[in-house]
């Protein structure tokens, strides 16, 4: 890993001891005043700007990092509208980005992010293939919506439009995916749920929610759209004015009639809804599930017979970014793949990118239990220490190929997108 | 009041020496607000009339923004409601009267308790202090801490069947109008406080004893002498509580669930979306509508002339 990055960070490093050596000679009087030597500046840590939503920030994984490597990771937390519009209009705020593939639509034609050569990345051949060709253990899965393998490729480093097939420049490389489905309170619905229309079953009335950042909550109204019979989309992610219409008709008829207790637009209102027990039935997401669990209060993250809405998020480096900063962002980005911060993610119901790495830090039977949907052996701990899952339990829509074969479509960014914050914007005043 | 600031301001238009001294004496202030008001506003203002697509903003001049924010708004939609922009401004106007109403009426009788009723003076600051303790903490916690309390299994749905009163718990209390109004009165009322209570210890103590003298009773002083010699104090307050309501979308969206539409929350999720040039012609129409209630505020008073 750190071959080809030697030669070039020796240059800078080299330049700045000589500037400091020329410092020292100058302000001899004041060094030796302040006992301060001048190689003390020699070799100065470079600190990383992580810009990313806080779900992914974790400071465990920055911590380990800099035991190994000595470089800082510096976290920037905002929400994922956020990260895209820091990527538009500040690229220079951050040194590293972590977002998710559909915010990509727009990131990449203002030119302001970097293909990243693959070669320079370790494990690039062993990314899994459901990002560079959609496919989970030989099938193709769905591919509606911004599926990776769409948007994965540049043409060039410098290039502002996707690539249609393979090349060695990555826009984003892989960290986190996984499919996300409806959440539920099986203790206070006491009866088995395995459709998305259930979301709008007025048996539920008063007590459901969904999410409201428009662009992936119109998604879920889809997979509810469609699972109640009303319609056939040919592409969920990318809806004609006409079928946005419907489906946030879809919506106002079922608000109007008290069908939802809340909307929810970030992680910790989402676990405290089905916490309280204000809501029984809601999209969710599975960490947010987990930590409803900890808390211990029985949540599913119900699998569902029309499937999942993927997503997927990624490292990708701003334009500028160059020197002894852009050696650190690779050494980040081939430590994450490396199998450690995979492990970790795996632990707390995420997917890695790169399996085989991961599968090498963690212990067989945790890797039955999250990867191979088997019973837990032992108890299934997080990485934090609390107790997930007792011995014996089996992991909701159990093994990898199952929840990850089942996906219906991706996370997306529409054509029609002002459109429809338009109209996702009538449903909120209804 | 008046007669002091007249006497003050007469020599001063004399000398030009002075008047230049008074043109340095503002000039920080100038700048603080051409600087961080008035070309920001500038720029809303232009940006509003930009076009954009997804990921850049395109100068140009077209009204296509402002057209996009009343579209449809001459006929009612399928379901029999105004179009969205009409809808939004008629429940955040909603709010803002609800909100208004209640915080002038409970503003007013803190203020009067504490200038009239505390005798001494020690006291009265140490309750005004009192008053001021909620606002240690940030407001967000205020706002969220009625969440674990009015919930489906809060404290008051708990008590209430504890003791028999109802069967079921009451699903208005919370992510409703009622927690909204509710929330904001919470958070706002010290605005009207402040100014009513500061208006109201400037009164002339021996007016009101004419007032009791001439045999006026204790409603007839308070409707005759006391709230309009406090109509200052009662339009500051109000100014403060209608521009943070009608601006407001944290704690509407926190006390509403997120399914109560607001124009600030409009103009923030148009912002996340990149949609700037939208938002900004949202920000535009609102600070209009803002002024133009300011401004009716005003005539009612001269703020000026009273201060």
């Amino acid at each position: 890993m750190s071959d080809p990055i030697d030669p070039i960070s020796a240059t800078p490093a080299t330049g700045l001891s000589r500037r400091s050596l020329l410092q020292g000679t100058a302000g001899m009087a004041g060094i030796l005043a302040s006992g301060l030597a001048p190689a003390v500046h020699a070799q100065d840590k470079i600190t990383l700007r992580y810009l990313g939503t806080a779900v992914n920030q974790d400071k465990t994984i920055a911590e380990k990092f800099e035991k190994d490597t000595g470089i800082k990771i510096q976290y920037v937390a905002v929400t994922t509208d956020d990260v895209t519009k820091r990527a538009v209009t500040a690229p220079n705020s951050f040194d590293l980005i972590d977002t998710e593939y559909f915010s990509l639509k727009k990131i990449v034609p203002t030119g302001n992010l970097k293909g990243i050569d693959v070669k320079k990345i370790k494990n690039a051949d062993k990314i899994t293939p459901l990002f560079t060709t959609g496919t989970v253990a030989g099938k193709a899965v769905g591919d509606q919506g911004t599926a990776p393998k769409k948007v994965i490729y540049l043409e060039g480093e410098k290039s502002k439009v996707f690539a249609k097939s393979p090349t060695q420049f990555m826009s984003l490389i892989p960290t986190v995916y996984n499919a996300d489905t409806l959440g539920i309170r099986p203790d206070l619905i006491k009866r088995p749920i395995s459709s998305w229309a259930e979301l709008l079953n007025p048996e539920f009335k008063g007590k459901a929610a969904i999410l409201n950042i428009p662009s992936i909550g119109i998604m879920d109204a889809a997979m509810v759209v469609e699972a109640m019979g009303i319609h056939k989309y040919p592409d969920k992610g990318n809806m004609t004015k006409a079928e946005i219409d419907l489906t946030i008709k879809t919506l106002i008829e079922a608000k109007k009639a008290g069908q939802f207790r809340a909307l929810w637009k970030d992680f910790n209102e989402s676990v405290n809804l089905m916490a309280s027990g204000e809501v029984v039935i809601q999209s969710m997401w599975s960490p947010a599930v987990t930590a409803v669990r900890t808390k211990g209060i029985a949540c599913n993250f119900q699998p569902l017979k029309e499937g999942y809405r993927a997503w997927a998020a990624g490292f990708g480096l701003p334009a500028t970014l160059s020197g002894r900063k852009l050696d650190g962002a690779y050494e980040f980005i081939n430590w994450f793949l490396d199998g450690w911060a995979g492990a970790y993610l795996n632990r707390q119901g995420y997917y890695s990118a790169v399996l085989e790495t991961a599968k090498a830090k963690m212990e067989a039977y945790e890797w039955a239990y999250w990867m191979e949907g088997k019973p837990a052996a032992q108890d299934i701990k997080s990485p934090n220490g609390d107790v997930l899952a007792k011995a014996g339990a089996v992991r909701d829509g159990g093994s990898y190929e199952a929840r990850m074969g089942g996906i219906a479509c991706w996370n997306a960014v529409m054509d029609e997108n002002e459109y429809m914050v338009r109209k996702w914007n009538e449903f909120v005043a209804a | 009041m008046s007669s002091t600031s007249t006497s003050i301001a007469a020599p001063v238009a004399d000398s030009p020496n002075r008047t230049l001294h008074a043109w340095w004496q503002a000039a920080p202030f100038t700048l603080v607000f051409v600087l961080f008001f008035l070309i920001p506003l500038g720029l809303i203002v232009m940006v509003s009339f930009w076009d954009f697509n997804e990921y850049e903003l395109l100068p140009a001049f077209t009204l296509r923004n402002y057209f996009a924010i009343f579209e449809g708004c001459s006929t009612l939609t399928e379901h029999g409601d105004f179009c969205v922009s009409l809808s939004t401004y008629l429940s955040t106007l909603k709010f803002s009267l609800l909100v208004w109403g209640i915080t002038l009426v409970l503003g007013f009788a803190v203020a009067y308790f504490l200038a009239f009723h505390v005798r001494s003076s020690g006291m009265q600051t140490a309750l005004f202090i009192l008053c001021t303790v909620p606002f240690w903490t940030s407001n967000v916690i205020r706002m969220i801490s009625w969440v674990p309390l009015l919930g489906r299994n809060g404290l008051v749905n708990q008590g209430l069947q504890g003791m028999g009163l109802i069967e079921t718990p009451i699903e208005w209390l919370l992510f409703s109008d009622f927690s909204v109004v509710l929330a904001f009165v919470h958070l706002y009322t010290m605005f009207m406080i402040v100014p009513i209570f500061n208006s109201m210890m400037r009164i002339d103590r021996s007016l009101l004893e004419a007032a009791s003298d001439a045999g006026a009773s204790a409603w007839q002083t308070l409707w005759n002498v006391v709230v309009p010699l406090c109509k200052t104090g009662i339009i500051i307050g109000s100014i403060f509580v209608i521009t943070i309501v009608m601006g407001d979308f944290v704690t509407i969206g926190v006390m509403g669930g997120q399914q109560i539409a607001s124009v600030g929350k409009i103009i923030q999720v148009q912002t996340s979306y990149l949609q700037f040039p939208l938002a900004a012609a949202n920000a535009v129409i609102l600070l209009a509508v803002v002024l133009m209630i300011i401004w009716c505020l005003t005539r009612l008073v001269d703020i000026r002339k009273e201060l």
